[in-house]
């Protein structure tokens, strides 16, 4: 593990997030853009376990923020997916672009 | 090169292929599966850094949970056979160039910086000396009640899954024709 620099696993977790953000950008199906928040999030929690690592062995903030993380994340895949289901519902489609009934 | 960090490269390498299949896939469903295993490396990444405990919670909760979750939703919404509509060309090219921008951007200060740990007073924290990241150390910081504990986040969190919970299905619940 030491060989490796720590501005390596950085520039992965970087390299993910802007992943992330390009399927965000594209996609315009509701599904796919949640997963694309999912990644954004591993970025995230990718970097915190890794300062933790190298940083501060003996400390384990990076291991909670971590795991909230990830329970924040199972909640709101969780809601996101009930709303996409109802506005399935209602729509018929789970395109942005197909719920623009509030649009000005 | 030493293997491990052979074994860095190799992961990280898989981890940025199977995202970027993800979020370029055009067919929903091996989108999803593409997700699954970019999860999965991630989690493999964690065993790299020897974090075992969030490692295995990775696995259980993303590649478990949210994972079967997406995958299900995508059953009840979406022919799943059917293409996805190729993204707008000039969205597609615009994000492309602001993502590598915001990407070189970070890089090139991520190169100047040189990270050093803080100086902190040696033996702070409650319950978190010797042995690192164990799972009994984990437990015993997370339900502590002392100046390092983190038991009233972890209550908050039971609460905040709560309310996900009871969201989740009156949001999602079929109305009776009769109320519409």
């Amino acid at each position: 593990m030491s060989q490796v620099p720590l501005s390596h696993i950085l520039m992965v977790s970087t390299a993910l997030f802007f992943i992330g953000m390009y399927g965000l950008f594209t996609r315009r199906n509701m599904i796919t853009m949640l997963m694309s928040v999912e990644l954004i999030l591993n970025s995230v929690n990718i970097n915190f376990v890794a300062f933790s690592r190298y940083l501060y062995p003996d400390k384990l903030e990076g291991v909670f923020f971590t795991l909230f993380i990830i329970a924040i994340a199972a909640a709101e895949a969780a809601v996101a997916i009930a709303i996409i289901i109802n506005l399935y519902r209602n729509f018929h489609s789970i395109d942005v672009e197909a719920a623009d009934e509030m649009k000005f | 090169m030493s293997a491990s960090a052979v074994v860095f490269y190799i992961l990280s390498f898989f981890i940025l292929a199977t995202g970027l299949l993800a979020v370029t896939s055009r067919k929903i469903f091996r989108s999803a599966i593409w997700l699954l295993f970019c999860l999965t490396g991630i989690a493999g990444l964690y065993f790299w850094l020897q974090m075992e405990f969030i490692a295995a919670v990775q696995i259980v909760v993303y590649v478990g949970g949210i994972v079967v979750l997406i995958i299900f939703s995508i059953f009840l919404t979406q022919q799943s056979g059917k293409d996805l509509p190729a993204p707008v060309r000039g969205r597609a090219v615009f994000s492309a160039l602001a993502v590598c921008a915001g990407f070189a951007l970070t890089c090139v200060l991520l190169r100047g910086y040189a990270f050093q740990p803080l100086g902190y007073a040696a033996g702070a924290g409650a319950g978190s000396g010797g042995g690192g990241a164990s799972v009994g150390n984990i437990g015993a910081q997370l339900l502590s009640t002392t100046e390092h504990g983190y038991v009233l986040p972890f209550e908050v969190i039971s609460i905040l899954l709560l309310a996900a919970m009871i969201g989740c299905i009156v949001i999602a619940i079929k109305t009776k024709p009769e109320d519409q």
